[in-house]
């Protein structure tokens, strides 16, 4: 692939804070790229630079040394007004505890980013409705978050995240805090977006949900420690060619008892 | 912009129903204040509406001259009087008068001693001649007006207001009854129309008698002191009239060239025009001390604005991941505090409207409350401008909270 393809770029991106006179270095020197259509988990331990990777591509933090590039934008050079907007352009956010606007309905909740687009509200809750149809919450948009389950809420978290069609979904712990069933069923939501050419990138410390993408990137003391491509794992509903010793697993998942873990 | 405005404005609409309890609470002070105002104002305006008819019964084309003592003569004990004598000079030398009264109160201002069979009671007690009742446009209900006659005789007769026949206990129809006015006898020769309360006041309590009886009663003072009143035969020669009475009365007190009246000659516009000066003064005091509960009312709500922002941390987070800048943000909350403020004006104003009604009922005299569209119009103003100054300070605060930590916030 050529570079010019790559959605993300690290140039020697480093973070560092300051905590009373210590130097904590979150992120030293980092270089990366992520292209298009990648399907990526960022895994390590907790205090190995995840977040603070997550929140530098998600332009909510900014490197401290280095170059970030997004979209061929250079992200390191922004004002916080040029940061809002890319964040509202380019990046969808999908979190583990859901973040839903409390008080705001499903169909509501979707519309927000477009809010920040000056789109008007009939086409706001055209494209909203749309894109919760497409991750099957499309008779639940008046239902506050509270009115949902943790598997709906985060559909519509990931439909609010899709809307604007960014050009990454970026992901922290999505199944965090859902049950085995409900993280396969939001994992075979990731896969068909990844399959429909939607480029994903997440966060997650689960060695399960890491297995569904096609490139893992282990960090390690704020450096990336790993960074290999791997066979994808097929979900259930996945129609394509699966690999025995996977569909083994995915039988075995699928076996119908109770769940293994609450 | 508008639309930004229209956004920010939908959403805060949606959070001040959602804690619509607490949304009344805080802006309780607004409330209050608002309220407060407009009760005050609407009596006050109620009150310079029926007074400002009242003085227009007066006409336009009387005049009214009384002595006038500036503060430092008064200490010294020089007090400026009008006279008899001054009354009858005007009338003599000055055209365009049809008709001229002196008015006779006693000197001390206390109000006589009045009494039939056992009854006894209180009452203002003047002298007028007999133009009094033209110049006034006020006349006997029943019996005869005071004459000519009357007065040169010094008759002890009178007319008495409603108020008086009610307050002794007379007999429904008094005229030709006999009762006492300051330890002497007076008949009744007639009633006067009833002129109605004013400032919860009754008119009606009133005798009136011939001006050169009430002056035999009070005496052969030398400090006699009287109000002439007057009506010009021609509106359009009033100013002249007025002009000609002042020439004569400087030259007949001796004043010189230098030296003040010390007399007044007032229109009836004038005295209506004193009165609103004290409206005015008593609105823009009003004002004043609602400013301070406005005040107080503009720290609840920013109070409350800063622990709303501090509640909705996260969703400030979950907004700016998707997008929102400072300014969006900015506004949302302006627009949220200005809006509290507003619809606390508004419940205010209502408030106030009923206060100001009810009050104007309950008070026995008193005229129907009326509120006049600017006091709204700056009832609003306020409320938003609280609003903006009070709000600006909790959405700033709210702009500029980092993502990060405001998406971390638990």
């Amino acid at each position: 692939m050529s570079t010019s393809d790559s959605v993300i770029r690290f140039r020697d991106v480093a973070r560092r804070y300051v905590m009373g006179d210590q130097v904590v270095n979150a992120l030293d020197g980092v270089d990366l790229d992520i292209y298009r259509n990648e399907y990526v988990a960022i895994i390590g331990a907790s205090g190995s630079g995840k977040s603070t990777m997550m929140n530098i591509i998600g332009c909510l933090d900014r490197p401290t040394e280095g170059d970030y590039f997004l979209e061929g934008q250079n992200v390191s050079e922004m004002d916080e007004a040029e940061l809002s907007r890319v964040r509202n352009r380019e990046i969808g956010f999908v979190f583990q505890s859901f973040n839903l606007l409390p008080r705001a309905s499903a169909l509501k909740n979707v519309q927000q980013p477009m809010v920040y687009r000056r789109m008007r509200r009939g086409e706001r809750e055209a494209r909203a409705a749309r894109a919760l149809e497409r991750v099957g919450m499309g008779d639940r948009m008046g239902h506050l978050p509270n009115e949902l389950s943790g598997g709906q809420r985060q559909r519509v978290a990931i439909s609010r995240a899709l809307v604007g069609e960014p050009s990454i979904l970026l992901a922290d712990e999505p199944t965090g805090n859902l049950d085995s069933k409900t993280t396969r069923e939001i994992m075979q939501l990731f896969d068909e977006l990844h399959n429909e050419g939607q480029t994903i990138i997440m966060v997650t410390h689960e060695p399960d949900v890491a297995a569904h993408c096609n490139r893992v990137i282990r960090l390690e003391d704020g450096r990336v420690a790993e960074d290999r491509y791997q066979e994808k794992r097929r979900g259930t509903a996945d129609r394509e060619t699966v690999p025995p010793a996977a569909a083994g697993d995915d039988a075995a998942d699928d076996a119908p008892g109770p769940e293994p873990e609450p | 912009m508008m639309f930004t405005l229209w956004e920010s404005f939908r959403s805060a609409m949606e959070s001040i129903r959602a804690h619509g309890f607490r949304s009344v609470l805080t802006s309780l002070g607004i409330i209050i204040g608002v309220m407060s105002v407009i009760a005050v104002v609407s009596i006050v305006q109620g009150l310079s509406q029926t007074v400002n008819a009242q003085f227009e019964g007066l006409g336009s084309n009387t005049l009214t001259i009384r002595s006038y003592t500036p503060f430092k003569k008064a200490l010294q004990g020089q007090f400026a009087r009008l006279t008899n004598e001054d009354m009858e000079l005007i009338a003599r030398r000055v055209d365009g008068i049809s008709h001229i009264t002196p008015v006779l109160f006693s000197q001390s201002g206390a109000q006589g001693r009045i009494s039939f069979r056992a009854q006894e009671s209180f009452a203002q007690v003047f002298g007028v001649g007999s133009d009094w009742m033209e110049v006034n446009g006020s006349f006997p209900e029943t019996g005869r007006p005071l004459t000519r006659e009357d007065d040169q005789r010094r008759r002890l007769v009178c007319l008495v207001g409603v108020d008086v026949i009610e307050n002794l206990e007379l007999p429904e129809d008094p005229i030709g009854e006999y009762f006492r006015v300051n330890n002497e006898w007076c008949r009744i020769i007639g009633v006067m129309e009833e002129r109605g309360e004013l400032f919860g006041f009754s008119q009606d309590d009133y005798v009136m008698m011939p001006y050169g009886t009430a002056r035999r009663m009070q005496g052969a003072s030398r400090t006699l002191d009287i109000q002439v009143q007057l009506m010009v035969e021609n509106m359009e020669r009033r100013d002249e009239v007025k002009a000609r009475i002042r020439r004569l009365l400087r030259q007949e007190h001796g004043l010189k060239a230098g030296e003040a009246d010390d007399f007044r000659i007032q229109t009836s516009e004038q005295l209506t025009e004193s009165f609103n000066a004290i409206i005015s003064t008593i609105t823009a005091a009003v004002g004043g001390i609602v400013g301070v509960s406005l005040l107080v009312g503009g720290i609840g709500i920013m109070n409350i604005m800063l622990v709303s922002v501090t509640e909705r941390t996260r969703e400030i987070g979950i907004l700016k991941a998707l997008g929102a800048t400072r300014s969006d943000i900015l506004l949302q909350f302006l627009i949220e505090a200005v809006l509290l403020c507003l619809v606390g004006g508004l419940i205010g104003i209502a408030l106030g409207y009923a206060v100001g009604a009810l009050a104007a009922t309950l008070m026995p005299g008193f005229p129907p409350a009326f509120v006049p569209t600017w006091a709204i119009l700056l009832s609003f103003g306020f409320s938003a401008g609280v609003g903006v100054i009070f709000g600006i300070i909790p959405a700033a605060k709210a702009a500029r909270l980092d993502p990060i930590d405001a998406l971390r916030y638990e």
